[in-house]
């Protein structure tokens, strides 16, 4: 009953809206989530509940997996890794309200120590330790080897490694150009680009979030939302021929799923408009053509004028770091509109050209 | 001694040794990077052949038949008169899809793209039908599939008498 309840709530249809819900919560009460009380009784509340979900045996042999180990370790340290930064910002803003400088200031944590010996040894031994660690992994799971490369013929379900398990899920609602070369070829160039176009001098060389509010914010949706919970999606809740799996239920080879996806120029032109599909190419694609220049190129000047936060932004960016500022923002919020659009109305692409291989 | 043996080795010397040194160099650099490069090409090629005969069109009951899919990667599919050579690979991201009898599709392990029968498209993230390969028929009248020439539905290249055979 109540695992049924989990599978159902698993699903990314509602999971996706809660992680979002959650990770805003997490930010708008970050004073209370960064205290030790919080992370212990999270830490009490989530022991019970693994030992409930290592209980189920479909659970229980997805993640004995060799392959999926690394992704639970990723968990603990994202969750604590998260967890500490949130504490530490939490400490230090209550003290900068007080008027106090952070604690990364203070005189005693100013004082100053040589690289030799104390870096290089830290170094030393966390080289060691990962090497010794390395090599127990590797005596102690052995690298699933599968039967020999067919050209002809592919696992099922054929996963990627399970750091790009994120991207595998990404392409589920795009075309293999847009999730496998421009999204991620975006994603390594707005990295390059944070210092360029960051011109907030706060926070630097201490914890903080209330200084850097939206750099913060951005980063985090971007890594915990949008990166770590699809390789959670991935790894745990798709199961054969890529089909949802609930976190308990059986990898069934013959569950049915019905589903039919649609392109926006199907749904307008015969769907609302009740004509058949025009000839033209771009006459049919018309549409979505016009929706994806006007999401690009109008939004951008829009918020600058219209919103508070967009003047505010506008103001303190200047004209060129704010319009790619907003382009890689909104390049960002599409994985998730596009995912919202395929959940709603099954969309398959707002534009739809195969015969120019260009899918939007 | 060695003080006199350095003192002898003169400009000229020293330019020609230099010359036989780098020449040298150069040589073993580029047979190096000649064996590397041969390294990139496979020395055996399991590719399946783009060319095979496929039998009579009454081999083939009604449906998919999948007796070539492993050796050629090709579906043939008897449906509504038609003999038709599907390409297997699936047109989202070149995975290879599985014929799921029961539920009458081609469904894709990789990302979940799902075909018809006829190979359209029609859950999932692929953008367009499953390609036919070029059927014909031989003097003795086998079919032969050459797989070098493809069609695509979106082109509206199906109407081709040479993408399907009528049987």
């Amino acid at each position: 009953m109540l695992r049924e309840l989990v599978n159902k709530l698993s699903d990314p249809i509602i999971s996706f809206p809660m992680v979002t819900i959650g990770f805003y919560l997490m930010l708008k009460y970050y004073k209370i989530v960064g205290t030790k009380k919080f992370a212990y009784w999270t830490t009490a509340l989530l022991i019970p509940i693994t030992t409930w979900f290592l209980a189920d045996p479909n659970f229980f042999s997805i993640i004995k997996t060799p392959d999926n180990i690394p992704i639970i370790i990723l968990l603990l340290l994202v969750g604590f890794v998260t967890w500490f930064a949130i504490h530490k910002a939490a400490e230090n803003d209550t003290r900068i309200e007080a008027g106090l400088c952070p604690i990364e200031a203070t005189p005693e944590n100013r004082e100053k120590v040589w690289s030799w010996p104390n870096l290089v040894y830290t170094e030393l031994f966390a080289m060691i330790a990962c090497t010794a660690f390395l090599v127990v992994w590797a005596i102690i799971f052995k690298a699933p080897l599968e039967e020999s490369a067919n050209p002809t013929w592919a696992p099922n379900p054929a996963k990627a490694p399970w750091y790009f398990l994120g991207l595998q899920e990404m392409l589920v609602y795009f075309d293999p150009w847009m999730a496998g070369v421009v999204l991620p070829g975006l994603i390594v160039a707005g990295l390059i680009a944070v210092p360029y176009i960051d011109t907030n001098p706060k926070g630097n060389g201490y914890f903080t979030f209330k200084e850097r509010k939206m750099a913060i914010t951005a980063f985090l949706y971007g890594w915990l939302v949008l990166w770590v919970y699809l390789i959670i999606v991935g790894v745990f809740l798709r199961g054969p021929n890529w089909t949802f799996y609930g976190p308990f239920e059986f990898w069934d080879f013959h569950k049915v799923v019905a589903s039919f996806n649609v392109n926006l120029s199907e749904i307008i032109w015969i769907k609302m408009l009740g004509v058949g599909l025009p000839k033209n190419l771009v006459i049919r694609e018309i549409f979505g053509i016009i929706l994806s220049v006007a999401y690009i190129s109008l939004i951008p000047p829009w918020a600058a004028k219209a919103t508070k936060a967009g003047r505010e932004l506008f103001l303190n960016l200047g004209a060129t770091r704010y319009y790619i500022f907003m382009f890689l923002v909104l390049m960002m919020t599409s994985l998730p509109i596009k995912m919202i659009l395929r959940w709603l109305f099954s969309l398959k692409y707002i534009v739809a050209l195969p015969e120019w291989e260009l899918n939007l | 001694m060695s003080f006199d043996s350095k003192q002898s080795l003169n400009r000229r010397e020293f330019f020609s040794y230099l010359t036989v040194g780098w020449v040298m160099f150069t040589a073993a650099t580029s047979g190096l990077l000649a064996l590397c490069f041969r390294f990139t090409y496979p020395n055996v090629n399991f590719e399946p052949e783009m060319e095979f005969v496929a039998g009579l069109t009454t081999d083939y009951p009604s449906g998919v038949d999948e007796r070539w899919k492993n050796s050629y990667g090709v579906w043939m599919v008897k449906q509504e008169g038609k003999l038709v050579a599907l390409s297997n690979i699936c047109t989202h991201l070149g995975c290879i899809p599985n014929w799921l009898p029961a539920e009458l599709k081609f469904k894709c392990p990789c990302h979940g793209s799902g075909y018809y029968m006829s190979g359209i498209n029609f859950e999932g993230p692929t953008p367009r039908p499953l390609e036919r390969f070029k059927v014909g028929l031989q003097p003795d009248g086998k079919i032969k599939v050459d797989k070098t020439k493809i069609y695509r539905w979106e082109k509206g290249e199906w109407e081709n008498p040479d993408s399907y055979l009528e049987v």
